[in-house]
């Protein structure tokens, strides 16, 4: 027996699991597991009790509703990328899926888990910080939105009470054609990033760039947009030195540094990788390639 | 709720029903209450793969879940890959190959491989080290084990 003793809950719908989380004290909500198991077989946790969102089908779709893709929280990492919506609509999220550990940890793990657990070195939180994405939370006493933007407050702390579920979260993906690229820095395939980049481009008829957005992970405690890099490239045609200087920006991010790297080199890391995305993503914007 | 809790699967295609302690892992499970030693434990954080069994013919690492969590699952350990005599065409390759040493991580690699070699039947060298990244092996540098999974793909052609 590895986790400490635990009372265990298996609701079977969301209202379900929302009265328990407001009944209970001291509650973990458990999905996937891969990060939370780990945890409580260290011991590093050992909540009294485990709600298990598993057997609510409901928070396992992915849904087209008036142009927002909606993702509920429970949809595996392996269901997302083999989802032909996501697949079609949101490629940005497909390159990233397939960095996120490996095919046992996809295959259990799911998108809010990765959302809750807030890992610095996450990909998806930065897929969803480029896709300016909402998260829906729910409680007992009703429902809330949250903005990406808002949702790391701290050093995997999320804006999430401990009576709320997240339940879902909803963007509205990039048009037909629009470029795209995920790209980071792991010593093996497989483990987190020392640095990562997302980034989305469209073009307009005349080549110039019609919107960008840009999404750092690993660098700080939560995902980072690269505000005055995007405001640099609108309007302009994409050429090296407009996006070497663009990507330049990720050298001013506050920067975490562990043992694995240092706060310089994450930043350093940071620009490069910031640079390549944004090639990537203009020349397959610039071929139709997300098409 | 602390208190044992039924739950009822099928192992290696056999119907399977205990009682068990919510906390009990699906690895400790299957070794400690069915007694399919073959799944290893080896980090038990999920690092090293040692546990990976199939669940519902998806790999899985069994170290991070709940026994009751398989409960309506079908679960494939390494004694359900092996035919009732002699190994399997993927295990012989392993033997051929060298792709062994103390074979503490071999369990979770015939696991991990022979569900992703259902998805991708014909694949390259690199693309069979990306999918063994969530194994780890200390003995065989894995050049053995990529050498054993092409030797496979080679002759199931």
């Amino acid at each position: 027996m590895k986790p400490a003793a635990f009372d265990y809950h298996r609701p079977n719908s969301v209202a379900e699991a929302l009265d328990l989380l407001a009944r209970l004290d001291d509650a973990k909500v458990i999905a996937g597991g891969q990060s939370l198991m780990a945890m409580m077989n260290y011991r590093y946790i050992a909540p009294e009790n485990l709600i298990d969102i598993n057997r609510i089908a409901a928070l396992a779709e992915i849904t087209e509703e008036g142009g927002n893709l909606r993702i509920g929280a429970m949809v595996r990492q392996r269901d997302a990328q083999d989802s032909p919506l996501l697949r079609a609509r949101a490629p940005l999220m497909i390159e990233a899926l397939d960095l996120i550990g490996h095919l046992q940890t996809r295959n259990r793990g799911t998108i809010g888990g990765s959302l809750a657990h807030l890992d610095p070195a996450a990909e998806l939180p930065a897929v969803f910080s480029a896709h300016d994405a909402v998260l829906h939370l729910a409680s007992a006493n009703g429902a809330r939105e949250v903005p990406i933007g808002g949702w790391s407050q701290g050093f995997m702390a999320p804006d999430l009470e401990p009576d709320e579920l997240l339940t879902a979260i909803a963007f509205s993906p990039w048009p037909a054609g629009h470029g795209h690229a995920f790209l980071e820095l792991a010593r093996r395939h497989g483990d987190f990033a020392l640095a990562g980049a997302a980034a989305l481009i469209t073009l307009d008829r005349q080549g110039r760039i019609d919107r960008a957005a840009i999404a750092l992970t690993g660098v700080d405690m939560g995902p980072v947009r690269l505000d005055a890099a995007e405001a640099m490239l609108a309007g302009q045609v994409p050429g090296a030195e407009l996006i070497a200087a663009a990507a330049q920006c990720a050298d001013r991010v506050a920067g975490i540094e562990d043992v694995h790297a240092s706060r310089d080199y994450r930043r350093r890391i940071a620009v490069v990788y910031t640079r390549r995305a944004l090639e990537l993503a203009s020349q397959r914007a610039a071929s139709g390639a997300g098409r | 709720m602390n208190e044992p809790l039924g739950l009822s699967l099928r192992v290696n295609g056999d119907a399977v029903t205990r009682s068990v302690e919510p906390r009990l892992t699906l690895a400790d499970f299957l070794r400690h209450e069915l007694s399919l030693t073959g799944t290893h434990i080896g980090c038990e954080h999920g690092v090293c793969g040692a546990c990976t069994v199939l669940l519902d013919g998806r790999s899985v690492r069994s170290c991070l879940m709940l026994a009751v969590q398989a409960d309506g699952c079908a679960v494939t350990t390494v004694e359900g890959l092996t035919p009732a005599e002699g190994l399997s065409p993927l295990q012989q390759a392993f033997a051929d190959n060298h792709g062994l040493q103390c074979g503490y991580c071999t369990p979770g690699i015939l696991c991990t491989l022979s569900e992703y070699l259902d998805i991708n039947p014909n694949p390259s060298e690199g693309e069979i080290r990306e999918a063994l990244s969530g194994n780890l092996c200390r003995c065989t540098g894995y050049q053995g084990i990529v050498d054993a999974a092409l030797a496979y793909v080679r002759s199931a052609q």
